[in-house]
C-alpha cells in the first residue's frame, strides 16, 4: 500500500468531515425558536444577559461567519461553555467519552466472541437443529429492543437474584486514580485486579445489552461468508491435498471467511455508538452518549452540538481506519 | 404503443408471481398475517381496547395481572403506576409504533427513490451532488442523530417522522440508485431512450415499475427498525409525550416500579418484540421470495 495513496483516502475524507460540522452547525441554527430564549428558559434574567449569552454563543454575527467560527473553533476543540456543567464542553467530553468508548469496545468484543464461532458453526452443520436455533436466536435478537432487554436484565440478574450490580462503573471503595478513563485498563496499569474484576463485573450486563443485536447481525454475515467460501475451489483442492479438518477451516476457510465480519462490524460501529445512549440510560453508564441525552432535556445546545460532532467524527474515523485495514487484509483489493 | 401495453403487463406479473411465491412460504405467511394482525388491532384500538388507556384509576395503582393474586380478569396485563389499564395502553399503543413506522417508510422510499433514480440515471453533477449528501449522512449514527434532532426540535410524533425521514431516505436512495445504473444498460431502457421518450418518462414509467421488488424488500426490513428506533426514542423521553401511550415510553414508566410491579415494563417490550420479529420475519420470506440469489 503506497503511502501517496492514503493520503488521496484522507484528502477524499475531508469533503465529508466538513459535511458532517455543516449538519451537526445547521442542525442548531435551522431550529425555530431562539435558542438562548430556550436556553434561559424560566430562569429570571435580564435583557442583558441573554445579549450577554448571545454574543457568547455567537449568535450576533450572521450564518456564515458563524460557520466558520465553528469549524475553526471545533479545530482547537473550543466548543464553548457546557451551559448545565458551568465549565468547557470540551472538558464534559474529555471526561466522560472514555466511558463511552470502553463500554463500545467491551461490546463489540462480546459481539464478536459471540458470533465468530457461533457463525462458524452454524456453518459447518448447515442444516442441523443447531444451525436452525442459531438462525432463529439470531433474528430474535435484532428484534429486541435494546432498552427493553437491559431492563429485563437488571430485573433478573440485579434485582432479584442480586447478582449483578444495578448500575455505575465500578464501587467507589475501589476506584483507581484515572489515567485513560477507561477503568478496565487503568486498573490493569496499576495492578489492581479487585477494581479490574469489579469493574468487569458492572460492564458485563451494558455490555451484553448493546452488543447482543450486533452479535445476531455479525452471526448471520460469518455463517453466509463461511458457507460461500467453503463452497470455493481452493479449499475443494486443500481438501483433496489431505489437510486436516481444523487445519482447513481455520487457516483457509476462516481467514477469508472473516473480511465481512469484519467490514460489517467496522460499518456497524455506528449501530453501537447510536445504542450507548439507550444503554447508558438504562445502565446509569456515565459515559457522552448519556451526557448528550440529558443535555437535551437542560437544553444545553453546546454540549448536545460537540457530543454529536465528536461521536460522528469518531464513526467517521472507525470506518476510514476499517477501509485501509479491509484493503491490506484483502489482497484482491487494491488501493 | 402495444409494446409499452405488453411491458407493463409484464412487470405487474413478475411481482404477483413474487408474492405468490411468498405466499407459499407457510412460516414467513404467518409472520406476515401476525404484523397484519397488528395493523387491525391498531386500526380498531378504540372499539378492541376493554379501557380508555388514560382512564387512571389509583385505587388499581400497580395492580399485577389477572393470573397473579390479586389481579383482575377485566384488567388482564395489570395496571400502571396511575391504575390505567395495560392492555388498553398496549392496544393503543400500536398505533403510534405503526404510524410512525409506515409514515417513515413511505416518505423515506418516495424521497429516496426520487433521488435515486435521479443519480442513477441522469449521472453527472446531479449523482456527485446526491451521493455526497448520503455519504454524509452516513457519517452519523442512526440514534445519535435523531436524538440531535429531537432535541433541537422538540418532542412530537410529527417531529419523530422528521427526524428519521431525514437520515432514512439515503438507505432507500442507495438501493434505488444501484439498481438504477444496472438498469440503464438494459434494452429496454435504450428502445425507449431510442424512442424518444424523456428522462422522465423513462425513470418514472420504464425503469421505476421493473424495480419495485428489492424497494418493496428494503421497505419491510427497514419498517422494523424504525419501529425500534421510534420505542426507543420514547423510551428516552424525546417521542410522544404523555398521556399519549407509546410502547417505548411505557417501558420507561415501568422502571421505577422494577422490584414490586415488572409487568409494566414486561409487557410493552413483548408487544415490540413481537411485531418486531414478525415483520422481519415476513421480510426475510419477501426477500427469498423476490430474490432470486436466495431460492434454494
Amino acid at each position: 500500500m503506497r503511502f501517496g495513496v492514503v493520503l488521496e483516502r484522507l484528502a477524499q475524507l475531508i469533503p465529508v468531515l466538513f459535511g458532517v460540522c455543516l449538519v451537526v452547525f445547521l442542525m442548531v441554527t435551522l431550529t425555530p425558536g431562539d435558542p438562548v430564549e430556550i436556553m434561559l428558559g424560566n430562569e429570571r434574567s435580564t435583557p442583558e444577559q441573554a445579549e450577554e449569552l448571545r454574543r457568547q454563543m455567537g449568535l450576533h454575527l450572521p450564518p456564515h461567519e458563524r460557520f466558520f467560527a465553528f469549524i475553526g473553533n471545533a479545530v482547537t476543540g473550543d466548543f464553548g461553555r457546557s451551559f448545565f456543567h458551568r465549565r468547557p464542553v470540551i472538558e464534559v467530553i474529555a471526561e466522560r467519552l472514555p466511558a463511552t468508548l470502553e463500554l463500545t469496545i467491551v461490546a463489540m468484543t462480546i459481539a464478536l466472541g459471540l458470533a465468530i464461532p457461533l457463525g462458524i458453526l452454524a456453518a459447518l452443520k448447515r442444516g442441523s437443529w443447531l444451525d436452525r436455533v442459531a438462525t432463529m436466536v439470531s433474528l430474535a435478537g435484532v428484534s429486541m429492543p435494546g432498552f427493553w432487554f437491559g431492563i429485563m436484565l437488571i430485573m433478573l440478574f440485579a434485582v432479584h437474584l442480586g447478582w449483578m450490580p444495578v448500575s455505575g462503573r465500578v464501587d467507589y471503595a475501589l476506584e483507581v486514580p484515572r489515567l485513560t478513563g477507561m477503568i478496565l485498563f487503568d486498573s490493569l496499569a496499576h495492578g489492581r485486579f479487585d477494581t479490574f474484576r469489579d469493574a468487569l463485573h458492572h460492564i458485563l450486563m451494558p455490555a451484553l445489552t448493546l452488543g447482543l443485536a450486533m452479535s445476531a447481525l455479525l452471526m448471520r454475515v460469518t455463517r453466509a461468508s463461511m458457507i460461500e467460501v467453503l463452497q470455493q475451489d481452493y479449499i475443494l483442492f486443500a481438501e483433496a491435498k489431505g489437510i486436516g479438518r481444523a487445519r482447513l477451516i481455520l487457516r483457509h476457510g476462516l481467514r477469508n471467511a472473516l473480511i465481512p465480519t469484519v467490514t460489517v462490524a467496522a460499518l456497524e460501529t455506528g449501530y453501537l455508538l447510536g445504542g450507548n445512549t439507550i444503554v447508558e440510560t438504562v445502565f446509569g453508564w456515565p459515559g457522552l452518549a448519556r451526557v448528550i441525552v440529558e443535555g437535551i432535556f437542560s437544553r444545553d445546545y453546546p454540549l448536545v452540538q460537540a457530543g454529536v460532532l465528536v461521536i460522528a467524527l469518531i464513526y467517521v474515523g472507525v470506518n476510514f481506519v476499517a477501509d485501509l485495514l479491509y484493503t491490506l487484509i484483502n489482497p484482491r483489493v487494491k488501493l | 404503443m402495444t409494446v409499452r401495453a405488453l411491458d407493463n403487463a409484464g412487470a405487474e406479473s413478475i411481482l404477483a408471481i413474487n408474492l405468490r411465491r411468498f405466499g407459499r412460504d407457510r412460516f414467513a405467511a404467518m409472520a406476515g398475517a401476525i404484523a397484519i394482525g397488528f395493523v387491525v388491532m391498531a386500526a380498531f384500538a378504540p372499539w378492541l381496547a376493554p379501557h380508555d388507556p388514560s382512564d387512571s384509576d389509583l385505587l388499581r395503582r400497580l395492580q399485577p395481572p389477572a393470573w397473579i393474586e390479586g389481579g383482575d380478569w377485566a384488567f388482564p396485563l395489570g395496571c400502571d403506576s396511575l391504575g390505567r389499564d395495560l392492555l388498553s395502553r398496549i392496544v393503543h399503543g400500536a398505533r403510534v409504533s405503526l404510524m410512525v413506522g409506515v409514515a417513515v417508510v413511505l416518505l423515506a422510499a418516495a424521497v429516496g427513490t426520487a433521488a435515486g433514480l435521479a443519480a442513477g440515471f441522469l449521472r453527472g453533477a446531479v449523482d456527485a451532488v446526491i451521493s455526497r449528501v448520503v455519504d454524509v449522512l452516513l457519517g452519523f449514527p442512526y440514534l445519535i442523530f435523531a436524538i440531535g434532532l429531537m432535541g433541537m426540535m422538540g418532542p412530537g410524533i410529527e417531529n419523530i417522522v422528521l427526524a428519521l425521514v431525514y437520515k432514512e431516505w439515503t438507505i432507500a436512495c442507495r438501493v434505488i440508485r444501484g439498481e438504477t445504473l444496472a438498469a440503464r444498460e438494459l434494452d429496454y431502457v435504450e428502445a425507449a431512450r431510442a424512442a424518444g421518450a424523456s428522462p422522465a418518462h423513462i425513470m418514472f414509467r420504464e425503469i421505476l415499475p421493473n424495480i419495485l421488488s428489492p424497494l418493496l424488500v428494503v421497505a419491510t426490513t427497514r419498517m422494523a427498525t424504525i419501529i425500534i428506533l421510534e420505542a426507543s426514542l420514547s423510551f428516552l423521553g424525546l417521542g410522544v409525550q404523555p398521556p399519549m401511550a407509546s410502547w417505548g415510553s411505557m417501558v420507561a414508566d415501568g422502571r421505577s416500579y422494577m422490584l414490586e410491579a415488572w409487568w409494566i415494563s414486561a409487557f410493552p417490550g413483548i408487544a415490540i418484540f413481537l411485531l418486531v420479529l414478525s415483520i422481519n420475519l415476513a421480510s426475510q420470506g419477501l426477500r427469498d421470495a423476490f430474490d432470486p440469489r436466495y431460492r434454494p
